[in-house]
Order: C-alpha cells, then sequence, then structure tokens
C-alpha cells in the first residue's frame, strides 16, 4: 500500500534529519512508529501524509509515484488518508458534528446524505451528548475523540495518529487504543507514533523506530 | 441525545459556514473596505463635478462672442449697432444677439474710470453680445469678413484667446484630479488587500485543516474568496452610499451658502451633482475593492496551501 525506497528528508540547507528509509506498510496492517523526542516521528508522518516532498528517495502510496502527481490529485489521494493530529486541529467555530463531517463536505456530499453516518460514529466514540457543542467545551479526551471520529468518518484505508494518547490519562489512552485496534479490524491501516512504551506495551504490533534520522523495523 | 433532538439541534443552528462569518477581524476588514471606499468615491465624485465643472466653463465661453464698435467721426453708431447687429443675427448658428445699450457700456468702464467721469465726451465703443445655438457653430471667418464690408467701424472677438487659456486651464484640473484619483485608488488597493491580508491571519489553521481532510485548493480558495467578496460588497457599498449621501449633502449646503441659480454658484460649480456616470464610477469602485478583498483571500489561500506543501 505504501513504500519507502532510500528516502532522505532535509530541511532548508540543514543537516538530513531522516536518512535511507526503506519499508512498507501493508494494507489492513498496524504498526507503532517510535522514537526519541526529535528523531523524526511528525516529518515522517508528514511524508506519509504528502503535506511534505522528499528531498531524495521514491514514496509510492497506493501505486502512486506522490513526485510525479499534481496538487490535487494528491488532495485526491489524501482523502484515502486520515489523521489525527497531537493538538487535535478542531475548528473552533463549527460544531463536533461539523468538524467531524468535514472531509464528506469538502467532496461535496449534502448533510442530507451523510448526517446518520456522522450521528452513528459520534455515538460510537462516546460523543452523541456532544454532537452540536463546540470543541471549547470539550475536555481534552472528548476532542481527542472528536478528532479521531473525523479522521476515519470517510473510511481511510490509512490512519496515521500523533501522539494521540499524549494528552489523556492512562484509562482513556487504553480506550482510545483499543478505538484503534478495532478500526483496524475493520480494514484500516493504522500507523500510530508515540513514545509511550506502556501503549505499545499493550498491544502485540509491527514497530517502525526511527533512531539518528534511521528506520529500524520491528515485526 | 436522541436522533430527533439532535436533528433538532442542527435545525436551530441552520448552515455552518467553514469560514467564521462573525469574527473581529471580518468586522475590522469590512470597516476598513467601507472607509477607503468612502474616500475613493468622495475624490472619484469630486473629480467627476471637476471635469463636468471645467467642460461646462469651455462650453460656456465657447457660445460667446462678441462684436465691437466703434465710435468713428462722420459715421451713426446707432445705425451701425443696428446693421452690426442685423448681420450676426442673419449668420447660421447664432441664437441670440443683444447690444449693450450706452449706459450699460459706460457701465462696463466704470471700474477702470471710476464713476464721477462724464462718459458725454469720451468715444465709448458699443458691444454686441452674440450668444452661439447649444451645439452649432458660426462660420466667424464669414461674419467677420461682412461686417468688414458693411460696417467699417465693427469687428468681431470670437474670445480664442480666452477660449484657449481655458482650455488649458481645465486640462490641468481634469490632469490633476485623475492623478489624484488615481493615487486614492492605488492607496484604496493597497490598504484592502493589507487589511485583507491581516484578516486572512487568523484563518491559517482553517485552511491548514481544509487541506489536510482533502480539500483541493479551488473548493478552499472559493470558500474565502466567496466570504471575502461578501465582505468587500459590504463594506464597500456602506462607503459608496456614504459617500453618495456625503456630496448630496455638499450640493444642498452650497445651494444653501450660494444661492440656488446664483450665476457665480452655477459657474463655479456647474454639476455639483454626481450624475449618472458619477454614480457608474462609484459602483465601479465597490465592484473593485470587493473584487481586491477577494482576490487578496484566494492569494493568501495558495500562498498558505504552497507554504504547507
Amino acid at each position: 500500500m505504501i513504500q519507502f525506497e532510500n528516502v532522505g528528508l532535509r530541511y532548508g540547507l540543514g543537516p538530513e534529519i531522516l536518512r535511507d528509509l526503506t519499508f512498507h506498510i501493508a494494507p489492513r496492517s498496524f504498526q507503532f512508529l517510535s522514537g526519541p523526542s526529535g528523531a523524526g516521528k511528525s516529518s515522517l508522518l508528514r511524508l506519509l501524509f504528502l503535506t511534505l516532498k522528499p528531498t531524495r528517495g521514491l514514496i509510492t502510496l497506493f501505486d502512486h509515484d506522490t513526485a510525479s502527481l499534481s496538487a490535487d490529485s494528491l488532495a485526491v489521494l489524501r482523502r484515502r488518508i486520515g489523521v489525527v493530529f497531537q493538538d487535535f486541529r478542531l475548528l473552533d467555530h463549527m460544531t463536533t458534528f461539523d468538524n467531524v463531517a468535514l472531509p464528506l463536505r469538502v467532496i461535496g456530499r449534502a448533510e442530507d446524505s451523510y448526517y446518520d453516518e456522522v450521528a452513528e460514529l459520534l455515538n460510537w466514540v462516546g460523543l452523541g451528548d456532544h454532537m452540536w457543542s463546540l470543541p471549547p467545551v470539550l475536555s481534552g479526551g472528548e476532542k481527542q475523540r472528536a478528532a479521531i471520529a473525523r479522521a476515519v468518518i470517510a473510511r481511510p484505508q490509512l490512519l496515521l495518529a500523533d501522539e494521540p494518547t499524549g494528552n489523556v490519562d492512562p484509562q482513556l489512552a487504553q480506550r482510545l487504543l483499543r478505538l484503534f485496534i478495532e478500526l483496524n479490524k475493520s480494514g484500516t491501516s493504522v500507523v500510530i507514533a508515540t513514545h509511550d512504551i506502556a501503549l505499545m506495551d499493550q498491544y502485540d504490533a509491527r514497530r517502525l523506530v526511527l533512531h539518528d534520522g534511521y528506520i529500524h523495523v520491528y515485526d | 441525545m436522541g436522533r430527533s433532538s439532535a436533528r433538532s439541534g442542527r435545525e436551530t443552528r441552520g448552515e455552518v459556514h467553514i469560514v467564521p462569518r462573525d469574527s473581529i477581524a471580518a468586522s475590522a476588514l469590512a470597516a476598513v473596505v467601507a472607509i477607503m471606499t468612502f474616500l475613493a468615491a468622495v475624490t472619484s465624485g469630486g473629480v467627476a463635478m471637476l471635469i463636468a465643472s471645467a467642460n461646462d466653463w469651455q462650453a460656456e465661453v465657447s457660445r460667446e462672442m462678441t462684436i465691437q464698435v466703434r465710435p468713428t467721426p462722420g459715421r451713426d453708431i446707432e445705425a451701425d449697432l443696428a446693421k452690426a447687429q442685423q448681420l450676426a443675427r442673419a449668420a447660421p448658428g447664432v441664437a441670440d444677439v443683444r447690444a449693450y445699450s450706452r449706459e450699460e457700456s459706460n457701465r462696463l468702464l466704470e471700474p477702470w474710470l471710476g464713476s464721477g467721469v462724464s462718459f458725454e465726451d469720451l468715444p465709448v465703443p458699443r458691444m454686441i453680445a452674440i450668444r452661439i445655438a447649444r451645439g452649432a457653430s458660426v462660420d466667424t471667418a464669414a461674419l467677420s469678413r461682412s461686417l468688414a464690408q458693411q460696417v467699417a467701424s465693427a469687428s468681431l472677438d470670437d474670445h480664442r484667446a480666452g477660449i484657449s487659456r481655458m482650455r488649458g486651464m481645465a486640462k490641468a484640473a481634469i490632469a490633476a484630479g485623475m492623478g489624484v484619483l488615481l493615487l486614492v485608488l492605488a492607496a484604496t488597493v493597497l490598504s484592502v488587500a493589507f487589511a485583507t491580508r491581516g484578516a486572512m491571519s487568523s484563518n491559517r489553521g482553517i485552511v491548514e485543516v481544509l487541506h489536510f481532510v482533502g480539500a483541493k485548493e479551488a473548493y478552499i480558495a472559493s470558500q474565502f474568496q466567496r466570504h471575502f467578496l461578501g465582505l468587500g460588497l459590504k463594506g464597500g457599498a456602506l462607503g459608496g452610499i456614504a459617500a453618495v449621501l456625503s456630496l448630496m449633502l455638499i450640493k444642498r449646503l452650497s445651494d444653501l451658502i450660494l444661492g440656488v441659480g446664483e450665476a457665480e454658484a452655477t459657474a463655479l460649480f456647474a454639476r455639483f451633482s454626481l450624475g449618472f456616470t458619477g454614480y457608474i464610477v462609484v459602483a465601479a469602485e465597490v465592484g473593485l475593492i470587493a473584487a481586491v478583498t477577494a482576490l487578496t483571500s484566494r492569494q493568501v489561500v495558495i500562498h498558505t496551501l504552497r507554504h504547507i506543501e
């Protein structure tokens, strides 16, 4: 599904922060992406999410060489990827429902066609009672679940999560992990970037470890 | 929350805009647009009036000629005057001919000679004012020739030198007005563009989120462009209407102060109203400023997206 071949990344004229990355992400797979702070986890996620271009190497996403795609084609490809940001990135002037429905709205679907889907998903993540609440009144855990719901509403083939348990207590972290496992079982490939060892120990999954710019894969 | 109550929650909220409608930045931008449109519209209104007045001055002066009949020994000046009037009336294009009476001719000299002078002993020339019909032209060469042949003491003055100076003055006034208008328009466009950039900076997060959820560039740009076009039109319309009302008020005040129909006022402010062209210009300025607002927002969106990538 995703193939990295000798990918390298540097910002401007600085040193190369990601070097010779060669790995693949298979359909329906589950993996943790870990490494110390500053190892380049967020940069690798941005490469996976097509918001950064590598300085060298080849990235193949859903059988497309990303280097040769137009901005519009990249946008269409990005719809097959869901992202959960560490800082949630919810729009404060829109309700939880509207935030979660955003990926469907931008592809031109009418609200009547997605209302039930969004309501059902919000109930599934435990936010049924907060459907019309604005993000500023949600707790950290509720915002995190709203962000996850937005990432999965369009049934992406790949889900990327950047430190999804960074701002929540261990109990909620466990619930969120179960949510990701459920999504994976329903067919979505999952990549969770984290340095939470306890979280990784809870689920036996493939690990991609970044260290000194190189990636080590533990299947 | 049950489905029906959830739906009612949506119904009470109505359509949610992706770009927030009532932000402080949006209100501030609408205010900047309104003020700049007001200044541009007042300037263009003023310039339109100046151009109309300058054209009217020219037209008024161009429509007048005078015949001077000099008293000559051995000739009857009243007979010469009558003959000259007759020749002038016969010339094609002449609308009105009026001979100044002896008293009127004397009064014309009073500013130079004073009022205590006896004009009886002075050879004061007599004047005939000729008014040319609107849109018509008079063959001045033919009229001069016939005057020379039949009334030797008469000469025609078509005010050519005066008209030429007036034309030069009017052209200079129009050029200066257009220069000021262009400067004001440039300042308006620049300040509105910068204010739009400022307002857009608070929307960077929205652009990024739309990008991350797979929105195409055209979709994101259109969301902002539509919103900012609306803001520009709202602010521009407010400024434009305020400018038109202000110009109307100035006209009312000028009528009150100078008096309606006063010759001096009419000469100076021949068209102290916007007129159809003026309204078109103000409407065009509102459209231009709204377009600048919308296009700047689009440009910022595209720049932001390029920066993300």
